[in-house]
């Protein structure tokens, strides 16, 4: 399935890297070129077969429920690009 | 509003599905050891998991699987044994990861149903789809800042479980219901304190219009209904605004909508209109979650009494009318104060006097049960008081209010304000005899053969007794004299 | 150069103990050679204040007898791993300025058995790459060149300004990570050992994740035993990692010596791969010959699905990496630039900080994740990450090691290879399917190639059994007697 321009575009938007117009045939060349590649994961017979969920044969671990964490808010504000009053502050969102 | 809405050409029929999310009642978040409570300064609560620092690790905490599940068999829903938390991934400022850690293919609870109770006394099944776990998200604050959003990391990663049920619901009243009845579950369950107001239940609307029988039609989501109230006037908007489309032969856009509380409107989200794709699959910092089924049952087994089993035991022990009954159970601790009150008394007599005077001056008040003034011993005391005919019911009601401000037991306010009932012959001959001799023209009425008039020589008795002749007494004699 | 920075780690360690020289020293003589070594740009941030106030620490402990495993010994810390206070950055634009207020777990592990960070190493940028070209500082420099030939050479990656700062002796050692052979690929390219433990051995914690299902660390070593000494003191169970396993760390220096006299070595048919070079393939059976000679049994076994190893490589890691790098928009640290609005910051931010490789394949994994396409693409290449698993399991059945080529090149030009992205990822070939095994796997400096540059061969072990493929390791290296030093010290410095 070959990827065009548009699918390029699409994708690029989803996640959230712009793109711009001049440089979308390439990327969608290369893309194409690496999805051809890995499609040839179709021949492989996966009947039956169960997708790796994890490599390790462990049990999920669980925490017990203790506060052992947080008020820590100027290491969390530390590298912020812009924060005020506590906050991260971000271009307004309109919802 | 009833489910059904006349159009122009012809009735609609409601379709709705809710999906709840209901915050877990754990001290510590779902993947990270920040504290959860409600009402911190911005940030404070925020661990470098929930800021998604670079290179951190999610750790579930075992006591939300443990709610998860409990509230699950509360449900009457099938367990997974085998469950898969799964990434949501969308950008949004108060999704620090760009993912949320959520349960999408395999979660851990399955099919359940919810009774819900009807004014009428009546009942409804619901379907519940599923129940999964996932954590939430943050904050943002857009009125600090004219140019700016501010986000607020505190909730960020704390537990919540999403129910979702079936399209089952028809009416904005079965919705309430529904609502209310699973809040009541949760907090018998203690899983989740139900607290709307601070955002610990959140509901999430789908509704679309039918023909009555036909297939579904398109559905539109409202987000942010954080009251029942909201959430029976968003529907009966949004069913109002989507029958306008329909009925002017428009098609109901699939999209998410915002209630406003202030218009009683709903409108299109502008953040969520482009389609989403959230690439769901599975957390590889997550293995998947395992349950032992010996411990599953042990947590069945460990679960308190529920709201449908103790309705149907209230109506069955009791003798209550399902109406009653419903009321009683819909808190623990109603039920509970209900239960002592009517151990040893009158079932029906203290039902009457928890749903009606007890709930009635606690409401007046803004108390909760835990805090009424009259204890489970003294509306027990009262209530013996009118068993035992030491007062009447209508005395009681006078003794019942000044034990309520007071705080003071029956028998002291009854002692204190003389209010026990005359049982003694004599004096209630005296009264009767008094009230024929001031009131000849009445009785020559009532010899006449107007026996309406008997219920008047009753009142006359009990207001020149000052009500606290014994009313069956009074009867008795006011009949032997009259017609004598 | 100087002989102090000529000595093995465990060299090092034992003079230390002797009180040959001090930690201070030591980690002077260091200091002076990466500053001699700025060249090879394998250093993108010098911590030496650090490093000596922790070597005067050191040579208190070890005058008080109160010595860690590693005391006194100065390490290359990659870029990957968050240090705290320090630039952690993963060689990446987008996480301009950040510094940690955490330290990871392994390099805490590091810090308290005596190890002194000497600089964070250069790499490629989020570890997506091969040869450390896509880092955002420049590409790292191999200190080795062809005879007769002085064009710079890639030093491998993601790990690369680990192995350049090993080989050339600016460190004793240096962290790496590998998700599809970023250790070991770079450790042949330079001349060194690299081990990636098994998935699960090392605590992934305050390691900037590329694809969290494959990312492991492992150390950089000139020696097996100097990769044992360091594995044993990264390695441990990590309550903060709910991948990480809950076994013993045994003493993996002590395994050691023993040989492998009994052990079943398999060769896998598989693995001989169209275009791969003669002398790649002559020494790989070299390395079958030793072990032979050391008292094992090479035996054929079969690997039937190698092939779709890289392909399926190509889809997990993309997809986990379009996830986990979700997180660098611009919001809480790194690069923000202005846009409209905030959608726009998000786009702007992201194409500005991420480099060509990396936003390749966070478009990759975005694609395969995608509606309509998971099925065919991201549910596919894990059910046949499950059947290369089993292949590995079922081989594992009738012998204790897989022996292999760790790549199927020595180190290349930088420009070569450079306008094609799959062949590029062909340097992975015979590394990634350890990956998505989770397999323990080492790279051993085994030989030249004709052009005078190191060849590594490769050992792959069976889960958690990294005191094997350790033994094995010693093997090789004692056979192949690997003496052969990079030009950089060779002629001095002069690249
Ligand atoms: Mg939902
Ligand atoms: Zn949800």
């Amino acid at each position: 399935m070959a990827i065009d321009k548009a699918t390029v575009l699409r994708i690029a938007q989803l996640a959230r890297i712009e793109v711009k117009d001049e440089a979308l045939d390439e990327l969608a060349g290369e893309l194409n070129g690496i999805l051809a590649w890995v499609e040839q994961l179709g021949e492989v017979d996966t009947e039956g077969v169960a997708p790796m969920t994890s490599v390790v044969e462990v049990k999920l671990p669980r925490r017990d429920d203790h506060v052992s964490d947080g008020g820590r808010r100027d290491d969390i504000l530390a590298n912020a690009p812009e924060a005020e009053d506590g906050f991260f502050v971000v271009p307004k969102v309109i919802e | 509003m009833s489910g059904v809405v006349e159009g122009r050409t012809g009735p609609w029929e409601m379709v709705i599905g809710l999906e709840i999310h209901a915050q877990v009642t754990s001290k510590a978040k779902l993947f990270s050891g920040a504290a959860t409570a409600f009402g911190a300064e911005p940030n404070t609560q925020v661990s470098l998991v929930d800021a998604a620092m670079p290179g951190m690790l999610p750790v579930i905490n075992g006591y939300c699987v443990e709610q998860a599940v409990r509230t699950g068999l509360a449900l009457g829903a099938e367990i997974k044994l085998f469950s898969v938390f799964d990434r949501k991934n969308y950008f949004y400022p108060d999704l620090p990861a760009g993912y949320q850690i959520s349960q999408f293919s395999q979660p851990v609870v399955g099919h359940g149903t919810v009774v819900i109770d009807l004014k009428d006394g009546s009942t409804r099944e619901i379907g519940i789809t599923r129940l999964h776990m996932e954590m939430d998200a943050g904050k943002s604050v857009h009125d600090l800042r004219a140019d700016a959003t501010h986000v607020d990391l505190n909730r960020s990663g704390v537990a919540l479980m999403e129910i979702v049920s079936e399209p089952d619901i028809r009416s904005p009243e079965e919705a309430g219901a529904y609502v209310r009845k699973l809040r009541s579950i949760l907090r018998y369950v203690g899983t989740c304190d139900g607290n709307m107001e601070e955002g610990s239940l959140r509901c999430d609307v789908n509704i679309s219009m039918r023909r009555p029988g036909e297939a579904y039609g398109t559905r539109a989501e409202i987000k942010n209904v954080n009251s029942v109230r909201y959430m029976m006037k968003a529907i009966e908007y949004e069913a109002e605004r989507q029958v306008e489309i329909l009925e002017d032969g428009g098609s109901v856009a699939l999209e998410t909508r915002l209630f406003d509380a202030r218009t009683s409107t709903t409108r299109a989200m502008r953040s969520k209109e482009e389609a989403h794709d959230y690439r769901y699959f599975p957390d590889p910092d997550l293995l998947p979650l395992e349950l032992d089924a010996a411990w599953v049952e042990s947590l069945r087994a460990g679960l308190p009494e529920l709201p449908d089993a103790k309705k149907a035991r209230f109506i069955e022990q009791f003798g209550l009318s399902p109406y009653d009954a419903g009321v009683l159970v819909a808190e623990q601790d109603s039920a509970a104060f209900f239960e002592a009150v009517a151990a040893g008394h009158d079932g029906k007599l203290a039902a009457n006097w928890v749903t009606g005077d007890l709930f009635g001056a606690l409401k007046k008040a803004g108390l909760g049960i835990g805090q009424s003034p009259v204890s489970v011993d003294r509306l027990g005391g009262l209530i013996e008081r009118i068993q035992d005919n030491t007062i009447s019911g209508r005395i009681a009601k006078e003794v019942f209010e000044i034990m309520f401000e007071s705080g003071r037991d029956a028998d002291t306010v009854i002692a204190e304000k003389g209010l026990k009932q005359v049982t003694d012959v004599g004096a209630i001959e005296a009264v009767v005899d008094q009230v024929i001799a001031d009131n000849p023209d009445k009785t020559a009425e009532f010899r006449g053969g107007k026996d309406k008039l008997m219920g008047w020589f009753v009142g006359q008795v009990m207001k020149a007794s000052k009500v606290k002749a014994n009313p069956q007494m009074a009867n008795q004699v006011l009949a032997k004299k009259l017609k004598g | 150069m100087s002989a102090l920075t000529d000595l093995t780690l465990a060299e090092a360690r034992a003079g230390l103990d002797k009180r040959e020289y001090s930690a201070v020293e030591l980690t002077r003589a260091h200091i002076a050679a990466v500053e001699a070594a700025r060249p090879l740009n394998a250093v993108v941030a010098e911590t030496f204040d650090r490093a000596l106030a922790g070597a005067a620490a050191s040579d208190q402990r070890l005058g008080a007898g109160e010595a860690g495993l590693l005391e006194g010994v100065p390490l290359g810390i990659k870029d990957l791993f968050c240090t705290e206070g320090v630039r952690s950055q993963a060689c990446s634009h987008i996480l301009d300025g950040f510094k940690p207020t955490y330290e990871s777990t392994v390099t805490r592990k590091l810090w308290a058995a005596g190890a002194l960070m000497i600089g964070k190493t250069n790499m490629d940028e989020f570890a997506m790459g091969s040869s450390n070209m896509t880092s955002h500082e420049g590409p790292a420099i191999n200190p080795w060149r062809r005879s007769g030939d002085n064009r710079q050479l890639v030093p491998g990656g993601s790990s690369g300004g680990s192995a350049a700062a090993v080989a050339a002796r600016l460190c004793l050692g240096a962290t790496g990570t590998d998700t599809g052979g970023s250790i070991r690929q770079p450790a042949a390219f330079c001349g060194l050992v690299g081990l990636k433990p098994t998935y699960g051995r090392c605590s992934r914690w305050g390691i900037i994740a590329f694809a969290s299902s494959l990312d492991q660390a492992g150390p950089l070593t000139r020696t097996v035993r100097d990769a044992a000494l360091m594995l044993r003191a990264m390695a441990g169970h990590d309550a903060k990692d709910s991948t990480s396993v809950d076994t013993p760390v045994p003493d993996y220096a002590a395994a050691l010596g023993q040989g492998v006299k009994g052990m079943r070595i398999g060769i896998p048919a598989e693995y001989r791969v169209d275009g791969m070079p003669d002398e790649i393939e002559a020494l790989w059976r070299k390395g079958a010959d030793w072990l032979k000679a050391a008292g094992a049994e090479p035996v054929e076994i079969t690997l039937p699905h190698t092939k779709y190893a890289l392909p399926t490589y190509y889809i997990v890691a993309p997809a986990e990496a379009s996830s986990n790098l979700a997180r660098y928009d611009g919001v809480r640290y790194g690069l923000r630039l202005k846009g409209e609005d905030l959608r726009d910051m998000y786009a702007k931010t992201r194409a500005a900080g991420f480099g060509q490789e990396v936003r390749r394949r966070v478009l990759i994994g975005t694609y395969v994740l995608s509606a309509g396409y998971y099925d065919a693409y991201y549910l596919q290449a894990q059910k046949v990450r499950s059947v290369i698993a089993r292949d590995f399991k079922q081989a594992f059945e009738s012998v204790d090691l897989v022996l292999t080529p760790t790549a199927p090149s020595a180190a290349f030009a930088i420009g070569e290879k450079m306008d094609d992205p799959i062949a590029m990822y062909l340097n992975d070939v015979f590394t990634v399917p350890a990956s998505l095994a989770g397999l323990p796997a080492i790279s051993v400096p085994a030989g030249l190639s004709a052009d005078g540059l190191p060849l590594g061969l490769h050992l792959i072990g069976k889960p958690f059994d990294e005191e094997t493929v350790l033994r094995a390791a010693e093997t090789l290296e004692e056979a192949a007697a690997f003496r052969a030093k990079p030009a950089w010290l060779e002629d001095g410095g002069a690249p």
